[in-house]
Parts: structure tokens; sequence; C-alpha cells
């Protein structure tokens, strides 16, 4: 029996959502609202027990900088501790990972021609620990194995939204010639539209946001093909990141059931989207 | 890289290509120092010889030292990067993003409570000349 892909999760990873947390302001009157339509992820974490997420992300200067510029990076090291990011790492647990599972799935995914980038160290940045934190709260230690996919979302271009599909499925193939049983969750994070930069900084487009929570979920192969220069404009310079949930909507089967869909302005700078989906047959 | 981009004409985005990589690549190499502590400790004791390690333009080293946060990106600086310079100052994105669009913390969080700067007349550069930003 291969492993499982029990769902898909999409969520931001807006570093103020982990200050929030980690500073205990979740009830303040900014806040409530956010932490209320993310309540229905951690329900579904806590009945599905996840094994092993996959958390595909970008990594924000941390692990990586412009010295090297991996366009998709997965790390396969035992434990990837929180990243100091320029004021202290967060202070939450570091996440055991699963090396084999790691090691098989890069060379799947090499054969399968996707020319993954190979980390054997690197730390984990908000990128990755925030949408743990919005998965999990604040436990002593993350109840899962966790193995971190890196898209480069920073130095243009990107990996085009139609590869990202295209990776995700890939992983998908992984997953089903993998002969242990772990039940696996796959996370897209990022976004959703949002400009941090430049005289257009504070950008939102709601509407663009509800459009793609709904494309992403209907018609996914039309999503994966909008093209960067869209998503610059309509989304935001930062709004590319949604290109990471299009990993993880392909590694989900064509057909998907809708667990949950919930949408929230503003945080911090950011628009945020939640998103939880299953396989239609399971 | 010479070659013009269909997103060029996007009004107040710098979208960080090769040709800003190359630019800012030692600003931007800076700011990824400050991710180690005894780094920080050094710009916050003795700053100048500091960043004499790192060879910036007099432009952008201008940029920095007078924390013109608009002025880094047009010289190549990216906003991931800056951003720690920002949060070694005790400053937070909505801070910056008050800073480089030229408005006040206050009047940058409350358009961001009601709904953020919103898409429509944002779009294009041609839709700022007249007006600037909406």
């Amino acid at each position: 029996m291969p492993a499982q892909l029990i769902g898909g999760i999409g969520t931001s990873h807006v570093p103020a959502v982990g200050a929030a947390i980690d500073h205990g302001l979740q009830d303040e009157p900014y806040w409530s609202p956010y932490f209320e339509k993310i309540e229905p992820v951690r329900q579904w974490m806590a009945e599905n027990k996840p094994d092993v997420c996959i958390v595909v992300y970008n990594d924000h200067a941390s692990a990586f900088s412009l010295e090297l510029i991996p366009t998709f990076a997965l790390g396969v090291a035992p434990q990837f501790a929180p990243a100091d990011e320029g004021y202290g790492p967060r202070q939450v647990p570091s996440a055991d990972g699963h090396p084999e599972l790691a090691w098989h799935l890069v060379e799947s995914l090499i054969l399968d021609h996707f020319d993954m980038t190979i980390v054997n160290e690197m730390t984990i940045d908000h990128g990755c620990t925030v949408p743990l934190s919005v998965a999990y709260g604040q436990p002593d230690a993350w109840p899962c194995q966790l193995i971190p996919v890196c898209v480069n979302v920073i130095q243009y271009p990107a990996p085009t939204g139609q590869r990202c599909y295209d990776l995700g499925k890939a992983i998908r193939r992984a997953l089903d010639s993998w002969p242990g049983n772990e039940r696996v969750a796959i996370f897209g994070t990022g976004g959703m539209s949002h400009q941090l930069q430049g005289e257009r900084a504070g950008l939102i487009n709601t509407e663009f946001d509800l459009a793609f929570l709904e494309r992403i979920v209907s018609d996914p192969a039309g999503q994966a093909a909008v093209a960067h220069d869209e998503y610059l404009r309509e989304a935001g310079s930062e709004g590319i990141e949604l290109v990471m949930w299009m990993v993880m909507r392909g590694a989900l089967d064509d057909n998907v059931r809708e667990v949950y869909r919930a949408h929230h302005v503003p945080t911090s700078n950011t628009s945020n989207g939640v998103l939880i989906l299953e396989n239609a047959t399971n | 890289m010479g070659t013009k981009r269909d997103y060029d004409d996007i009004p107040g985005t710098y979208v960080f290509d090769g040709r800003r990589n190359s630019e800012g690549y030692h600003l931007n190499m800076f700011c990824k120092s400050l991710d180690v502590a005894a780094n920080r400790d050094s710009l916050r004791d003795n700053p100048s010889p500091y960043l004499d390690q790192f060879p910036m333009t007099a432009e952008q080293r201008e940029a920095i030292d007078n924390r013109d946060w608009l002025r880094m990106l047009q010289l190549g600086g990216n906003i991931y990067y800056t951003f720690k310079l920002a949060a070694f100052d005790g400053l937070n994105m909505q801070q910056l993003g008050a800073a480089m669009s030229g408005v006040t913390f206050e009047e940058f969080r409350q358009m961001m409570i009601d709904g953020g700067r919103p898409a429509a007349g944002n779009r294009y550069s041609h839709e700022w000349s007249d007006t600037g930003p909406a």
C-alpha cells in the first residue's frame, strides 16, 4: 500500500500571523476574525493526523540568498531549525524531517524530469513555520514529519503556474510509488494578492483572489495557464506566490472535494486565503 | 536582459529581475548579512566600517545611510532583503509600505483595514500620469 495523500491545504504564510500567535494576540479585535477562519484547518489536522506534511513555500532570503537561487529545492535533512531572518529565530520547535521519503521524492522527481535541488542543511523561515502554526497552533513539538519544498518566487522569473501544477502531479506519482503507508498532507502556501514594495505597496485584489479560490478547485488546468504578468499586475508583485498553491493542487486528483474555503482581508499587507481539499475518491 | 518587459508598465512596482539582481547584488548582500546576530551588533556599534565591507555604489550607500527605502528598490534592492535592514531599525512591513508609498503609517494601516489599495486605477503607468496612485 503506497503513501496516502489525504488532503491539500492552501494557506497564507505571512509573518504577522506567526507574530500574532507567538505574542498571544489571536483574541484581539484585529486578529480574531482571521483566527476564527483558520479553526477548521486545525480541526481537520486534528481529525486526520497526517504523518508527513509536504510544505510548499518560498524561502525569503533565509536559507538561500542571491548567491544561489534554486527554482525548486527539496529538504532531505533529519531536522530543520527555524531561521534567524534578521531579528532572531521564531520561538517554535525545530521540525523533524523524513529523509527516506524525501530522498524517494528527489529520485522519483528527477527521473520524472523535475530537476530538484537537494538540500541537506537548511533552516526554515516564516514561509514554512507560519503554515505549521496555522495548522497546529503552539505544540511543544510539531506532530508531523516535514518535507520542505522551496519554490523561488523572489527572483524573476518564478517557475510558471503550469510548471508548478505539473510538479504537483509528479509529487503525487512519487507518493503513489512509495511503499510506506504514511498519511501525507500537502500545503500550498503564500499569497493571496499583496504587494509589499514600491509606491504601489498595499495593493489588494479581492475579486482576483475569490476567482482564484474558485478556479483552483474547479478548473485547475485553466488557472495553471495564467501568466506571470497577470499575477504581477492583478495580484501585486508578491501575489505571484500563488503559483505555489498550484503545486498543492497538482498533487491532488483532478476531482476534489472542497472541505473548506475562507478569505480574509487584511492580515498585515496581505489578502489571506484558506482552503482545504481532499481527493473526491477518499 | 535589455528587452522591454510586459511588466515594465506596472506603476510603482520594481520587479526583481536579472537587471535589478545585478545592480543590487552588494546592497542586498549587505542586508542579508544582518541575519547573523554578531553582524547586527557590528552594524549597531560601528556602522561605517561595517558598511565599507560591501562594495556598493555611492548612490546605494547614500540610500542606505538615509534609509531611503524607495530609492533602495530603484537601485536594485529587493524588498525581502531591504526588510532585514528595516527590521534592524525596528520597523514593520506596514511602516515600510507607508514610507515607500509616501503616506503615514496610520494612513497606510487604515488603507489596509479598508480593503487595501484597489487594483482599479493602479494597473498601468498611464493611469498614474496625472493623478498618481489610486
